[in-house]
């Protein structure tokens, strides 16, 4: 491969950028790295039309099967599929292992600290973690204290959000512990892969995650309230309208249970029951794709028609178990982020795994100056913002929108956080008629069942398919690519 | 058992598909038969198809035959334009994607998406009748997907009594309309029994000499013809009494009552009866059955009370 300088320099490869950030095709002279070798002779030896006919097969394969998101402002919506990149990103076995010990001692971690802020709140009263942090942020429900919830297992399902550094390490940007989604992309983008690279997906050796809706099943049976043997589990989503659909309707039929939605259930006697065609039925355990806040208008928000009336104090006598538990955003509001390390010490008496991102919190009078004073470097985020919102990217930014952030983070600091902006790995895409590279993240899935951790092996990359750009959001021009883990 | 807004979805997406496959097999008809250019003036002739679809006449185009043609056939603002129906299916399918199989709604899902293209016009003004072919044909295809890929359990069983339902109401309205006008032109009889696939099956039991009585005898009574209103009645019926089971015998009582009197209607009774009583009556009496089915089924299991369903 010496001469591979040059390859790079012919079709389709002639557009593709290599410099400082990490990439994950290429070492760092150009060469390709050895678990990349069959991707890269496959896209040498296929000719530009055939790769555009596959695009066009893997398009329309998820135009057909509904994978869509509707785009407002004409007469009567207009769907579109979420772009999906045609090559896979791939992950060796030995990096792959690092990240699932990583992620599994993260979560049993984070649970701790959620049934510990929830009951006795040691950390706490340690100083390890402030209080002023924990009962200031929006995420904390109170109503959730001294509640001895099934299993102890407060987060079920997560998706974190990792990135790969400069230097090849990976390391956490976001957990994810409220209702994170994506992982029906990543179900799939696998079929349709295995569909458009037969052989190529033979000949890398690709560990399977076509188990993930039986283990979410069995991690969820196992949640079920005492005494019920064979539970009823109900998937619970805002309806038809929400983003999500797609995920919502595709992982109940996946898992065999039923869709619900607010208007479906009652409760009566504090036990929760659907209606039917042959009566009412009593429902055992819930997994909500629905916020806390909208959950039940007499507990929480009262201005929603989503939840349901009486479904927390049904929730709090023990006769039907939410997933995730109710609360769980303390656990990942961007400035708590900042102390998962301290948090990983503190319950395990270990390091951590998986680094954090630097991360300055703003409440921080001596933090807070130093950042206010070089904002074109960082990253500014709010706390309790998802989706890409809410954020500041500091090189990409108008004096005017730093000059706004500047004024929002001085009004309330305890809003926010900044990070230095990192220049996230990228990896081949096809742009048209060409490989070029873009910024990836990774979202793996894991489960929780109280008892046992699962990770898939695999999990959702996000692109940022516009040039440069940093921002994988789907909401805002991201796409998504299959994550193959190796044997 | 289901979610009772499952059937409710299941319900309205299974009547949705078979009045865009009817709609689209009677403009069928009535396009070759205009080609034909028989008796029937174009004008009285959409606006007939317009009355047997039972298509509100605000919703139309008052003038122009061939407008009145594609508005039963794309207009959104016509309710029971064949594109309004396969929006309406998609719709409530979307409402159930996990209580039906992914080839079921991949099937809409992509019906929907050829009548939603942009280069519509051009291919309605070019081959109508292949538009109206491919809807034909996903419709039947559907129809085979949901048979072979879904369990045949309540939800199965739903689909198919709205289906049968659904054209008990089409055919007696198409009938009545046909009555109503007088019409005795052969071309128009065998358009009829076009309208409901059932030219074939006619010959085959009355060989092709087209009798007027014959023809209502076969539409209305046959026992075997899937497109007749007994066959309808009996797999409502049949259909009924499957759901029934999740529920004790006093709930359903009524619902049993109505089928099995609507279905002892067009089982024990004579065409000569039918046409000497009065054949408008009669098909005005088999759409009035199936409205009160209609509504029984939505008060036994989809928006019934919630307190009578605690004490039970």
């Amino acid at each position: 491969m010496a001469a591979s300088t040059s390859l790079l320099q012919a079709p389709p490869f002639q557009r593709y950028q290599l410099d400082q950030a990490y990439d994950e095709m290429f070492d760092s002279a150009g060469q390709v790295r050895p678990h990349y070798q069959a991707l890269f002779d496959t896209l040498q030896s296929m000719p530009a039309e055939q790769l555009r006919r596959r695009k066009q097969i893997a398009d329309l394969s998820f135009l057909h099967q509904g994978i869509t998101f509707t785009v407002y402002g004409r007469e009567e919506g207009i769907e579109r599929i979420f772009p999906n990149d045609l090559l896979p990103r791939i992950i060796t076995n030995a990096e792959w292992s690092k990240i699932e010990r990583g992620l599994v001692q993260r979560i049993t971690a984070l649970n701790l600290f959620l049934h510990d802020i929830y009951h006795e709140g040691r950390i706490l009263n340690d100083r390890v973690v402030p209080l002023d942090l924990i009962y200031s942020c929006k995420q904390f429900r109170r109503q959730m204290r001294g509640f001895a919830i099934a299993r102890n297992a407060y987060i079920n399902v997560v998706g974190t959000d990792l990135i790969r550094m400069p230097s090849g390490e990976f390391v956490v940007l976001e957990d994810n512990l409220r209702v994170p989604s994506g992982v029906s992309y990543m179900l799939v983008s696998r079929q349709v892969m295995k569909r458009i690279f037969p052989t190529l997906f033979q000949q890398c050796g690709v560990q399977p995650i076509e188990h993930y809706p039986q283990a979410l099943l069995q991690t969820l049976r196992s949640l079920a309230p005492d005494g019920r043997p064979n539970p009823t589990i109900a998937l619970m989503t805002p309806g038809v309208y929400n983003s999500a659909y797609f995920e919502h309707a595709y992982l109940a039929r996946q898992m065999g249970i039923q869709l619900i939605e607010g208007r479906d259930l009652i409760v009566h006697d504090n036990f929760v029951y659907t209606r039917t065609t042959a009566g009412l039925q009593r429902i055992d355990v819930i997994y909500r794709r629905i916020d806390d806040d909208f959950i039940d208008p007499v507990a929480f928000r009262a201005d929603t028609s989503l939840g349901v009336p009486g479904l927390f104090n049904a929730y709090r006598a023990g006769n039907v178990t939410l997933a995730n538990a109710l609360g769980t955003g303390v656990a990942d509001d961007k400035a708590v982020y900042a102390l998962v390390p301290k948090i990983i010490k503190y319950y395990l008496d270990e390091d951590p795994i998986l680094n954090n991102v630097e991360t300055f919190l703003m409440s921080e009078a001596a933090e807070r100056d130093h950042v206010l004073c070089n904002l074109e470097k960082y990253v500014v985020k709010a706390v309790g913002e998802s989706g890409g919102y809410g954020m500041l990217i500091g090189p990409h930014s108008t004096a005017e929108q730093r000059e706004e952030f500047r004024r929002r983070v001085t009004a309330d600091p305890r809003n926010y956080i900044a990070q230095p902006t990192i220049m996230l790995s990228r990896a081949p895409c096809v742009i048209e008629d060409n490989i070029e590279s873009r910024h990836v993240d990774l979202r793996p899935y894991i489960l929780n069942s109280g008892e046992k951790i699962t990770v898939v092996p695999g999990g959702l990359t996000r692109v940022a398919l516009t040039r440069g750009s940093l921002v994988v959001n789907s909401s805002q021009g991201g796409g998504s690519k299959d994550t193959w883990v190796l044997h | 058992m289901m979610l009772s807004r499952v059937a409710d979805s299941l319900y309205w997406m299974a009547r949705y598909i078979e009045r865009a496959e009817h709609t689209a097999r009677l403009i069928t008809v009535h396009w070759n038969l205009m080609l034909d250019q028989g008796s029937v003036e174009p004008l009285e002739r959409w606006q007939r198809v317009a009355r047997m679809l039972d298509a509100p006449k605000s919703d139309l185009p008052p003038d122009d035959p061939l407008a009145i043609a594609r508005s039963l056939v794309f207009d959104l603002g016509n309710r029971s334009s064949i594109v309004s129906s396969i929006m309406a299916a998609r719709e409530n399918a979307q409402q159930v994607r996990e209580q039906i199989s992914s080839e079921m709604f991949e099937t809409l899902n992509r019906v929907y998406h050829s009548v939603r293209r942009s280069n519509l016009d051009d291919f309605w003004n070019v081959e109508p009748l292949d538009f109206l072919r491919e809807v034909l044909e996903s419709a039947h295809l559907f129809m085979g997907i949901t048979d072979s890929t879904m369990r045949h359990g309540d939800g199965w069983h739903l689909i198919h009594t709205a289906r049968h339902v659904e054209r008990a109401c089409a055919l007696s309205q198409m009938l009545r309309v046909h009555y109503k006008d007088q019409i005795d032109d052969p071309l128009e009889w065998a358009g009829l029994l076009r309208s409901s696939t059932a030219f074939e099956a006619y010959c085959k039991v009355y060989t092709a000499e087209l009798r007027p009585q014959s023809i209502a005898e076969f539409l209305i009574l046959d026992a075997d013809f899937p497109h007749s209103i007994r066959f309808c009645a009996l797999r409502i019926t049949r259909g009924l009494k499957e759901i029934g089971r999740s529920l004790p015998a006093h709930q359903t009582q009524r619902i049993s009552r109505l089928a099995g009197r609507f279905q002892a209607h067009v089982e024990f009774t004579l065409i000569g009866e039918v046409l000497s009583a009065g054949v408008q009556d009669f098909l005005t009496g088999v759409i009035r059955q199936c409205l009160e089915i209609h509504k029984e089924i939505y008060h036994v299991y989809i928006s019934y009370p919630v307190e009578a369903a605690i004490e039970t």
